[in-house]
């Protein structure tokens, strides 16, 4: 059984990694043929660069667009971020100082987390707008989403698991020395959805997460006039006439 | 009040986010390309090619690896719904095919069936659908009914752009021999003729002739109108509405003033006598770049240091995002100017040098707001910092007059509201999408004229004049409320440069005696 999630949990890593790979050289490999940054915009580097942190760490144009959704969003997703880094603890040794720092208030982020997810949930069901733009897909990674979170904060408050165990597990998988991962009912279904989750990552809207780096209406610089922008296929157009 | 064979929505004083209505709008498609010129002008098939299907994926392909934008946006949606309530088109309609996020899927639902490996082997669950005549119907008439006006980019958070999903599909569905006939009619004069109206070059200089003599009657003053000079300092690019259309020439006189006043020598140009390019609206990089390249020549024809650009809300974002890709690079031109200015930097500047005597109790009469144009707004800047495309054209008014009032802040600036014609919609047969999407602009407006008395709504782009001379009516404003930029700084204008009068006015009025 250990070995079963040893190997998936490596697949599902694998995918993760090289989908995402391969999407982000797709994107990079793509040209902006127009400067088409939505303006006012940044017009040096380092504008463009802030803008982005903005847009980020704050959700910027969320925020400018509907506050409520933003809320939840944000609590979503900061909290997910808290999480993420709380769970850092399973794969490094020694641990490094910041993330025991934030060891604590991860274990609460985990509740902004799920607050959050419910609240977006709460949204696409009730508002009939997201309703009518919501695929199945949309509502599953939502309750994905919660589940993991719900799994996780079983095992922090409720039914502890072995985390030695876990940690052993996952620092000595890619040796292939993992020990037996502990058969608790929680944990099983936390790593499991988990593998989902890096699964359909590359496959699925979680590209947004690569995607809004790559936006041009939000990483271009506003210089067109200064700067002749140009790529290789408008160019070759150039020299046919 | 116009009358209207479909109900106009009712005014309110704020906005008001509808609750959605399916298919309120499925009915309404513009006329398609009837004349297969118009298409093969354009690169385009004739019509509508046999193997559609097939080769409409492959163009969606295509672009995908041409437009990282189209690649990202097709991706990144997460349905957030932070855009739904945004487009001027859904809150004037209900229609949800008219929110961003519902006509990006239209194109969205296609590439994920065909291009994505969710879509591929589970459809239902990710929304995926197989393309059908119904879809490309479907295609042909939601394109239709968005203006590109960028406003749903400001509020996604990640900058998703409708406007390039539209104009994607727009060349898609020319790909295929499916073109709009407003557009491509258009784009077929600009390539032929040098302008959108296909106004020839006799016409021009007739009318440039009859502003003089104008001008001349009313201020005794002989302020130039040229065509076609060689060695003119600037060249003025300005739509072609600009030559006769109200208030739009009101606004071409105010330019003449303020060249004049300024004491630079200028010339319009016949080859270019058209500032507009539709090219961009159907999302073609190679029409666009043709129209473009007519400027570069008559630049070069004409020998001029300089290119400025009329008011015109597209064209400035061609102008000033596209013109050095698509045209430059300008190096012949004078380097201690952007290439190009806008008419509004060229009499800012003017006025900060004191160059210009303004007399500004001659607009006392008016009252007037100020549109921001989209194009303008969200996809271009004037001046040397971001949001000098708000300020400069306040700047301009306030300058040359004493009672300016702003519209509601959630109505102008970069999430200013289309003015509901842009994007390729301004014809007749899309008049009922024109109007219901104006919605939110008129509720800003009817809110300031009610409240704090303005009289006038001034734009500096042909597109919104002839919109708003269009759409006014239908709820209660008056045709002529709409003013161009230029016609107050053209009614505040002192001329102090004072010329005699034109020899050929004077000969022709020899001849009457
Ligand atoms: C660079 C990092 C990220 C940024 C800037 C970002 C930003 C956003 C924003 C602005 C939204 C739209 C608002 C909303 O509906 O919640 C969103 C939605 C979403 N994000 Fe992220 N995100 C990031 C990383 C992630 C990661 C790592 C995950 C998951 C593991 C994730 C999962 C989601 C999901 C599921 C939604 C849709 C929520 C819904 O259905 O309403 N995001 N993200
Ligand atoms: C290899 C992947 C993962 C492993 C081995 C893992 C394991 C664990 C364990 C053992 C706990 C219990 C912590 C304790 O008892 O103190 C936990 C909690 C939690 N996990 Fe995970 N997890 C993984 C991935 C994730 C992911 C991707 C998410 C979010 C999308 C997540 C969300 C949570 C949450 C919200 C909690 C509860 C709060 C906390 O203790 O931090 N986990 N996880
Ligand atoms: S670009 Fe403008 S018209 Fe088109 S969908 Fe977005 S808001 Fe609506
Ligand atoms: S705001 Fe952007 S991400 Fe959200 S639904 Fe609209 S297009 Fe999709």
């Amino acid at each position: 059984m250990s070995t079963l999630y040893a190997l998936l949990f490596m697949a599902a890593s694998i995918t993760l990694v090289v989908g995402v790979g391969m999407k982000i050289r797709q994107y990079y490999k793509t040209p902006a043929p127009l400067k088409i940054p939505t303006t006012p915009a940044p017009t040096t580097q380092a504008g463009v660069v802030m803008r982005m942190f903005r847009e980020v760490v704050f959700f910027e144009s969320l925020f400018k667009s509907t506050k409520w959704t933003w809320i939840f969003s944000w609590m979503f997703h900061m909290g997910l971020a808290l999480v993420l880094l709380r769970h850092l603890r399973y794969f490094i040794d020694p641990v490094w100082a910041p993330i025991q720092w934030i060891q604590p208030f991860g274990k609460y982020a985990a509740f902004a987390m799920v607050i959050g997810l419910l609240g977006l949930l709460a949204r696409r069901i009730f508002v009939d707008r997201v309703r009518y733009i919501s695929a199945p897909s949309d509502y599953l990674m939502l309750l994905l989403l919660i589940f993991i979170g719900f799994s996780g904060l079983m095992m922090t408050f409720v039914v502890h698991t072995d985390i030695v165990a876990v940690k052993y597990f996952f620092n000595n998988l890619w040796t292939f020395g993992w020990g037996p991962l502990p058969m608790d009912f929680p944990l099983l279904v936390h790593i499991t959805l988990v593998i989902v989750l890096l699964a359909i990552f590359p496959f699925s809207k979680l590209l947004h997460v690569p995607g809004v780096f790559f936006s041009p209406s939000r990483n271009q610089v506003d210089n067109p006039r200064e700067q002749r922008h140009i790529v290789p296929w408008a160019e070759a157009l150039e020299k046919k006439d | 009040m116009a009358k209207a064979d479909f109900e106009v929505p009712e005014l309110k004083k704020h906005v008001e986010v509808p609750a959605i209505k399916e298919g309120a709008m499925a009915h309404l498609k513009p006329f398609v390309v009837k004349n297969p010129d118009h298409n093969t002008d354009l690169g385009f098939p004739g019509e509508l090619v046999d193997d559609w299907h097939d080769k409409a994926l492959e163009k969606l392909g295509d672009l995908c690896s041409r437009y990282r934008s189209l690649q990202v946006y097709l991706d990144a949606c997460v349905k957030c719904g932070s855009c739904t309530d945004k487009c001027h088109y859904f809150l004037g309609t209900a229609d949800p095919k008219n929110m961003p996020v519902g006509r990006q899927d239209l194109l969205r639902k296609v590439y994920r069936r065909y291009f994505t490996l969710a879509g591929k082997y589970f459809p239902k669950l990710v929304g995926a659908e197989d393309l059908t005549r119904e879809t490309l119907d479907e295609w042909y008439s939601y394109y239709h009914q968005c203006s590109q006006c960028r406003r749903c980019s400001v509020f996604c958070p990640y900058g998703i752009d409708t406007a390039e999903i539209s104009m994607a599909a727009r060349e898609i569905l020319d790909s295929i021999g499916y073109g709009q006939k407003y557009c491509n009619e258009i784009i077929a004069k600009v390539h032929k003729v040098g302008n959108n109206l296909g106004l020839p070059g006799p016409a021009i200089e007739d009318t440039l002739l009859g502003l003089e003599e104008d001008v001349w009657d009313e201020d005794e003053v002989w302020v130039k109108y040229p065509l076609d000079v060689e060695g003119a300092d600037i060249l003025l690019v300005t739509p072609s509405a600009d030559f006769f259309a109200e208030p739009h020439v009101d606004g071409l006189i105010g330019y003449g003033k303020v060249f004049h006043e300024a004491g630079v020598s200028w010339t319009l140009s016949t080859t270019a006598s058209e500032a507009g390019n539709f090219g961009m609206f159907i999302g073609s990089y190679e029409n666009m770049r043709r129209v473009s390249m007519r400027i570069r020549k008559a630049a070069l024809e004409l020998k001029v240091k300089r290119i400025v650009f009329g008011e015109c809300g597209h064209a400035w974002r061609i102008a000033y995002s596209f013109l050095n890709t698509l045209a430059g690079p300008f190096d012949f031109l004078d380097p201690n100017y952007p290439v190009p200015q806008h008419i509004c930097e060229f009499t800012w500047g003017q006025i900060q040098d004191g160059k210009l005597e303004l007399d500004k109790s001659e607009n006392d009469e008016i009252t007037p707001t100020f549109h921001d144009s989209c194009n303008v707004a969200r996809a271009s800047r004037m001046g040397d910092k971001p949001g000098g495309q708000f300020e400069i054209p306040r700047n301009v008014i306030k300058a040359v007059c004493n009672n300016y009032v702003d519209m509601h802040h959630d109505t102008i600036g970069e999430q200013t509201f289309c003015c509901g014609g842009g994007g390729g919609l301004l014809t007749d047969d899309l008049m009922e999408i024109r109007v219901k999407g104006a919605l939110p602009r008129m509720n800003a407006l009817k809110q300031v004229v009610e409240d704090q008395g303005v009289t006038h709504v001034a734009a500096i782009c042909a597109i919104c004049k002839s919109q708003f001379t269009k759409v006014l009516p239908y709820y209660g404003f008056e045709m002529d409320q709409i003013l161009s930029v230029h016609q107050l700084v053209s009614n505040a204008i002192v001329l102090n440069r004072k010329t005699g009068k034109p020899e050929w006015l004077e000969e022709d009025e020899d001849e009457d005696e």
